[in-house]
């Protein structure tokens, strides 16, 4: 359990996908404009990456790894498919994003239509991907390690984007030099943050 | 079509060369900077990430510049995911197979070029709408400003963060000596973010057109 807790934080506040791993930043980017959209999208990538993570885990550990179809049949002790994980990850989360999108239209259409264009458009969302392929290379032990990462690494994301969208917000409101005004202030504003959130480093619990 | 175009005409030209400053995919168009930030620290790996996002792009814009009039619209971009995956998939396995070291270092980027946005953004753009030819010529052209842009942060990063490039001592030892320390913040992944904003700074300042109001 204390595995759990401790990976949970760490990948909100450590391992932060956007400050510490640079991903997702299209959308980051282009998305932060106001502190609305930018919630919507956040929680959007928070429970996508929370669905795909735990799902590729599986995928991962019963089909992609060397000798991982043992429980079909010994024969298959050899066979290493780990060279399709790429392709296989990419497919679950495009298929995991359209059935989201179906689920979210028919049971809650509110949410759907204040998500409205961002929930496909996570389907290339690099926070994504590469939350199942940091997954694949840290080796999480269980499928509750492997959640709570995806969740983790969500909230994270959200974090950063929602903090961001507020301090873009004010700065429209501040006299920044005229060619640094725009993309250029926002890459040094979250460089900032980013330092900011490394004094996180080494909490452990 | 009454005339044949020149392999290399002005136009073709045109597209090979803008990506590396107006139109840089980076600094310009604000793509692909997901995979882009993170393998700066060291010029070797930021070339070798140029050279396979270059190459991913300038093979899937040709290939789907060829099945153009194939695709339905409808899944297109399923079409797009999965050729570039398996593109990308051919990458990774060559990396591993004669850079190993280099490829450890990049871990997961190199899976991360699929879902990279320029690549997409160029096949949407540019490959849906145009010959072969051109295309690949547009690949090649955005790839290039891509690594540009990942070599000149990769050097800033790499000179003043560990005093070498590419591996050679280029700051004496003699500064060392005088008590000259190397910039440790130069290497923590923040500064990437500050060094690509100075390097719009500068562009921006240059060419006025390019400022936002």
């Amino acid at each position: 359990m204390q595995d759990i807790i401790n990976i949970f934080v760490k990948s909100i506040f450590i391992d932060n996908m956007v400050f510490a791993y640079f991903l997702g930043m299209c959308s980051y980017l282009a998305v932060s404009k106001t502190v609305k959209t930018s919630v919507g999208l956040g929680l959007a990538v928070v429970f996508v990456l929370g669905i795909t993570v735990p799902v590729d885990y599986l995928l991962n550990q019963y089909v992609l790894k060397p000798g991982a179809m043992t429980w079909l049949s010994a024969d298959l002790a050899d066979v290493d498919l780990s060279f399709l994980s790429f392709i296989m990850f990419i497919a679950v989360i495009a298929s995991m994003v359209q059935l989201v999108e179906m689920i979210v239209e028919k049971f809650t259409p509110a949410l759907y239509s204040s998500l409205g264009i961002f929930l496909p458009l996570i389907a290339v969302n690099c926070a994504i991907l590469g939350g199942s392929l940091f997954m694949q290379e840290r080796e999480y032990a269980s499928i509750g390690q492997a959640t709570s990462f995806g969740l983790g690494s969500g909230i994270g994301w959200f974090l950063a984007i929602v903090g961001i969208a507020a301090i873009r917000e004010k700065l429209t409101y501040s006299k920044v030099p005229a060619p640094l005004r725009g993309l250029g202030i926002t890459f040094i504003v979250t460089g900032l943050m980013g330092i900011a959130f490394m004094s996180f480093m080494g909490i452990k619990l | 079509m009454s005339e044949k175009e020149p392999l290399f005409s002005s136009k073709n030209m045109k597209l090979l060369t803008n990506p590396l400053n107006e139109n840089n995919p980076i600094t310009v168009q604000v793509l692909g900077i997901c995979s882009a930030l993170a393998v700066t620290v060291k010029v070797q790996p930021a070339f070798v990430m140029a050279l396979s996002v270059t190459a991913v792009m300038a093979f899937s814009n040709v290939i789907i510049s060829l099945l153009r009039n194939t695709i339905p619209t409808r899944i297109r971009i399923i079409v797009q995911l999965v050729i570039i995956a398996s593109l990308v998939i051919l990458v990774d396995q060559l990396l591993k197979a004669y850079v190993y070291d280099i490829s450890k270092q990049l871990s997961v980027f190199v899976g991360l070029i699929i879902t990279n946005c320029i690549i997409m953004g160029r096949l949407e753009a540019f490959a849906l709408g145009n010959k072969p030819w051109p295309s690949l010529l547009d690949g090649i052209g955005n790839g290039a400003g891509y690594g540009i842009i990942l070599v000149i942060i990769a050097v800033i990063r790499e000179l003043f963060g560990s005093g070498t490039i590419a591996g050679f001592q280029i700051i004496p030892q003699s500064f060392y000596d005088f008590g000259y320390v190397n910039n440790g913040l130069m290497i923590l992944p923040p500064m990437a973010l500050v060094v690509v904003g100075v390097i719009i700074w500068v562009q921006r300042a240059k060419n006025k057109d390019l400022q936002e109001s």
